[in-house]
């Protein structure tokens, strides 16, 4: 499988990556050269292998149903690169 | 039965699916420890993990997953014994992380079926295709400054059970009888609070339309629906608005639709042509969620009567008519207000639940929720409470007072929520069962009314009613009405 | 009198005890030698005021007699991990300016224990790296240079590995007793080969992932840079922990590494994966390898060959696992909450223009794999592919591990490479860690240790894969490894004062 410059373009919006078009002719090639090194995974017979869902053998641990967290504003907002009246902000959203 | 649209060039019906979202009541989020608690002032109950601070993890809250087990098990679905939590990735203002965690390929419940009672008595199945468990989003208010969008991230977190249905409704009607059983189902188990105002639910309408039998149609989403009516609306408008499209030769559009209820119609949301690729995977800063059997036995022995069996026992072992059972498992509450009001009243007048429940049926139905829906109020804000309620009736079937006096004694209750025992006996309102005190009234009123009791006895049977009347009048209602009919008879026929 | 930086983790600390010095006295000739090496750029912040302080403290500690392994002992943390109110960047233009207001877990623990910071090490941006060349501070260098055939050494500059770079080169260069590191594929071993130093990865799971900036959450795990086994037997003991807030750390009592360290590997069953012997694996690696297995067969241990018949695809596998998981987990940087934020045409130009900015080139090359190995058609293809061999290779060390009991391999199919020599060729660079990616996909426990010099007289390691939590003997092994090898080779200072 191969990449063109409309797919890469596509993927970098969905990424939400900004890429001039002088960008993406060497992206395609680069891309490219990593996928075609990936492919030769294909040649390896996976049929009935579970895929692995996590390398350690435990249980998924349960915390108890108590508020232990937030109710600090300030440290949330803190690095924040805009804020105002405790609310974070960003460019207007057009629904 | 069928329920077709008629268009200009025929017949069309309508398929309907809905996914509900419905807020697990937690004291925490599904993923941190930060408090669910509504209306708190902004980004106060978010953590560092809520606010999707670099290195931060979740780790999930046991409460979310008995709470998404308990519904599972109201709603009748399989339990599915092991789930993943998987990330949906998208990029907005209040998702923090950069992706939801969601269950895609394996969640929490699987399918079962909903039985829904429409209006005309019939009732219909409604598959259900999964219930998963979710993290909600954050709040984006647009509103509040003319080139900026404000994030509020307290509800970011917060666990979610998206209920999917699948595309079984063919009506409004039935959508919303769908939407109201789970609604019953969530408050009986207690596991949603079912507020819609609040939005702890919601729902995406998806409709589309085809010609009977036809292959499904193309289906749009309307997003976030917070009421009932409304859903109702959406489901009109939008098969209104496919149906004339494919009339005109048009195409439906995949797409997700808002609902404005200031016009009652839907709207495109996205102005842009983009494609969803939300590329799921599992997450890998969780492991799969897995519990035992016993685990969800435990549960389902925790879980209260759940209305279908409640209404049936209503039903054949009380007597309840069919109609009053439906009203009164509609909710846990007046259902739970009915049955301490019953088991009260049978305590104190010494007879069975069942040659009472009719009656304190009635009085509850017609009665007390007359009054409350007059005052606006529900059930949990009844100036009566169950004890006082069932005084009122203990005092009419032992004769004390009458029907009529009760209606004045339960006035005087919802005003003052005073109790009735006293009531009546601070206004003197016991009935009068003295029969020498009634006969010689009657005598009186016989007396006094020789023309009518001449038209009595020349057949005129109707005026038997004015005479006991005029004896009520003189008791002002408080004379026992078997007794005056005993006593009143035989002096009439002489 | 031996410089006090010349000291190790173990011998610092019994000098400590002893009442030979103080932390603050050791801190501050750290903190010299600091402002002498500054030109290896191994340093993004140094916190020298708080590494004073906390030596006071340490200082304390020691005089009331509650010492730890770890107290007094001036340590680099690499950036990746969050420290409280410090610069925690993952060496990323996008986290400009985040200093959290919260403290990792495993410094957390190795604080508690006294141990002093001395700053924020250089590292590959997000850890995506194996040089330290993509770091938005500008690389890293490595203190050793090759030595030229007339004995002079090399005037250019190596690369120290990565993506450890800036904490390996704080402490091959004695400008701090160890280092934390974190391992995603490689990323504490291959650099600790490149300067002679032991650098471990302990089993996924057993320090804490909390408040280490994520890159492959699957795969991340921290892990202690030193000068010796025992060093690093000393502070893994610190650093690991079960954490309720790291859903994937594991709930094991942490054992005294340190105890493990016996000496004797008789009896020990060494497995040999013929694997790993690979076309166009330079001569010296070869011979090295052998070597190791010649002093280990000396040591009584027993020599078993073993196959791992899915090494070779390990690194492409890894080549799409990490990615994917990087993909998601660095889309929280979006100019929001915290870092960089570029305006643009709306909320979406916004996140354009400050992921575009924010990321450097092999980030966004990493980021747009991943996204793309995860978009709808593709999943089945690449991922779910790439976790089924997953399974496979993690089944291979299992079927070995009936066997044996730890296994020897090279760290790293070259020495130090020449700075920007591989950084045009992405693949040429991903090979550096076909060696350690394996243990990483399998969540084992694998230390790299210094074995020896290549022909231009730049450091070479050997690495070590055990058992899932069984840390104790391949730290056993690695001990005995160490002292065969007789190791001592320093990097000539050419830095600082000229
Ligand atoms: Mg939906
Ligand atoms: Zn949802």
């Amino acid at each position: 499988m191969s990449v063109d410059k409309r797919t890469v373009a596509k993927i970098a919006d969905l990424a939400r990556i900004a890429v001039t078009e002088d960008e993406l002719e060497p992206l395609v090639g680069e891309l490219n050269n990593i996928l075609e090194w990936i492919e030769q995974l294909s040649e390896v017979n996976t049929d009935g292998v579970a895929p692995m869902t996590s390398v350690v053998e435990v249980d998924l641990p349960w915390r108890a149903d108590k508020v232990t967290d937030g109710g600090y504003r300030d440290a949330v907002l803190a690095n924040a690169p805009e804020s105002e009246h405790g609310f974070f902000t960003v460019p207007k959203v057009i629904e | 039965m069928a329920k077709y649209i008629q268009g200009a060039t025929g017949e069309w019906e309508v398929v309907i699916g809905l996914e509900i979202h419905a807020q697990v009541s937690s004291e925490a989020k599904l993923f941190s420890g930060s408090s669910t608690k509504f209306g708190s002032e902004p980004n106060t109950q978010v953590s560092f993990v809520c606010s999707a601070m670099p290195g931060m993890l979740p780790v999930i809250n046991e409460e979310c997953i008995r709470q998404a087990v308990r519904t599972g098990l109201a709603m009748g679905c399989k339990i599915n014994l092991r789930s993943v939590f998987d990330r949906k990735n998208y990029f907005y203002a209040d998702l923090p992380q950069g992706y939801q965690i969601s269950q895609f390929k394996d969640p929490i419940v699987g399918e079962g079926v909903i039985e829904v009672q429409l209006e005309d008595g019939s009732t219909k199945a409604i598959g259900v295709e999964r219930l998963h468990l979710e993290q909600d989003a954050g709040k984006s208010l647009h509103d509040q400054h003319p080139s900026q969008t404000y994030v509020d991230l307290n509800r970011c977190g917060v666990a979610l059970m998206e209920i999917v249905s699948m595309p079984d409704m063919r009506s409004a009607e039935e959508a919303g009888a769908y939407f109201r059983k789970i609604r019953t189902l969530v408050r009986y188990a207690g596991t949603c609070d079912g507020n819609m105002d609040q939005g702890s639910m919601r729902a995406d309408v998806n409709v589309s339309v085809r010609r009977p039998g036809a292959e499904l149609g193309t289906r749009s989403e309307t997003k976030n629906v917070n009421s009932i009516r409304f859903m109702m609306q959406v489901i009109e408008f939008e098969s209104r608005r496919q149906i004339d499209l494919l009339e005109d030769g048009g195409t439906v559009a995949q797409e997700t639709r808002k609902f404005d209820p200031a016009t009652g119609t839907t709207s495109s949301m996205r102005s842009k042509e983009e494609a969803h690729d939300y590329r799921y995977f599992p997450d890998p800063d969780l492991l799969p969620l897995e519990f035992t059997r016993e685990f969800v036995d435990e549960l389902a022995k925790g879980l209260p009567e759940l209305p279908d069996a409640k209404k049936s026992r209503l039903v054949t072992d009380l007597g309840v008519s069919e109609y009053n059972a439906s009203v009164l498992v509609a909710d846990k509450e007046n259902a739970d207000y009915f049955e301490d009001l019953l088991g009260d009243l049978a305590r104190k007048v010494g007879q069975n639940k069942a040659e009472l429940a009719t009656r304190a049926a009635n009085w509850v139905i017609v009665d007390l929720f007359g009054a409350l829906k007059k005052a606006g109020k529900s059930i949990t804000e009844s100036p009566i409470s169950t004890q006082h309620g069932a005084e009122l009736l203990a005092l009419q079937v032992d004769g004390t007072i009458s029907g009529r006096i009760a209606k004045d004694v339960f006035e005087i209750m919802l005003e003052s929520g005073d109790n009735p025992e006293r009531i009546v006996a601070e206004k003197g309102l016991k009935q009068m069962s003295d029969t020498g005190a009634i006969e010689a009234m009657i005598d009186e009123i016989l007396a006094d009314n020789q023309d009518k009791v001449e038209q009595y006895r020349g057949g005129k049977d109707k005026l038997f009613g004015f005479f006991v009347g005029q004896v009520m009048k003189k008791t002002q209602g408080k004379a026992n009405p078997q007794v005056v009919n005993q006593l009143l008879r035989p002096k009439l026929d002489g | 009198m031996t410089k006090l930086t010349e000291l190790t983790l173990a011998e610092a600390r019994d000098g400590l005890a002893k009442g030979d010095f103080t932390s603050r006295e050791l801190t501050q000739q750290y903190l010299s030698n600091m402002e002498q090496g500054r030109e290896l750029n191994s340093y993004i912040v140094e916190t020298g005021d708080i590494a004073l302080n906390m030596a006071d403290k340490a200082d304390e500690m020691i005089r009331a007699g509650n010492a730890t392994g770890m107290t007094g002992i001036p340590i680099a943390v690499k950036d990746l991990y969050c420290t409280k109110d410090v610069h925690s960047c993952s060496a990323s233009h996008i986290l400009n300016g985040f200093k959290p207001k919260y403290e990792s877990t495993v410094t957390a623990n190795l604080w508690a224990d006294g141990a002093v910071m001395l700053g924020k090490t250089n590292m590959d941006e997000f850890a995506m790296g194996s040089s330290n060349e993509t770091s938005f501070y500008g690389p890293v260098k490595n203190p050793w240079r090759a030595t030229k055939e007339n004995g002079e050494l090399e005037t250019k500059d190596y690369v120290p590995g990565g993506s450890s770079g800036g904490s390996v080169a704080a402490v091959a260069a004695g400008m701090a007793i160890a280092a934390t590191g974190t391992d995603t594929g490689g990323s504490i071993r291959q650099p600790a080969a490149f300067t002679g130093l032991v650098g471990l990865k302990p089993t996924y799971g057993r320090c804490s992932r909390w408040g280490m900036i994520a890159f492959a959450s699957s795969l991340d795990q921290a892990g202690p840079i030193t000068k010796t086994v025992r060093d690093a037997a000393i502070m893994m003991e610190s650093m690991a922990s079960y954490d309720v807030k790291d859903s994937t750390s594991v709930e094991r009592t942490v054992p005294n590494y340190e105890h493990a360290l016996t000496g004797d590997i008789r009896g020990m069953k060494i497995g040999i994966p013929k694997e790993y012997r690979m076309d166009g694996m330079p001569d010296e690696i070869e011979k090295l390898w052998q070597q190791g297995i010649e002093w280990m067969k000396d040591a009584g241990a027993e020599i078993i060959d073993i196959s791992l018949p899915h090494t070779k695809y390990a690194l492409p596998t890894y080549y799409i696992v990490a990615p994917a998981e990087a993909s998601s987990n660095l889309a929280r940087y979006d100019g929001v909450k915290y870092g960089l934020r570029v305006e643009g045409d709306g909320l979406d130009g916004m996140y354009k223009n400050t992921r575009a900015e924010g990321f450097g080139a092999e980030v966004k090359r990493r980021i747009l794999i991943g996204t793309y190995v995860l978009s709808a058609g593709y999943y089945d293809a690449y991922y779910l592919k790439a976790q089924k061999i997953r399974t496979l290779i993690a089944r291979d060390f299992a079927k070995a591990y009936e066997k044996v009991d730890v296994i020897l391999t090279p760290t790293t199919p070259s020495a130090a490479f020449a700075m920007g020599e591989k950084s045009d060729d992405p693949i040429a660079m991903y090979l550096n860690d076909v060696f350690t990616v394996p243990a990483s996909l399998a969540g084992l426990p694998a230390v790299s240790v210094p074995a020896g010099l290549s022909e231009d007289a730049m450091p070479l390691g050997l690495q070590l894969i055990g058992r899932a939590f069984d840390e104790e003997t391949v730290l056993r092994a690695a001990q005995v490894l160490e002292h065969a090898t007789g190791f001592s080779a320093k990097p000539k200072i050419w830095w600082g004062e000229k």
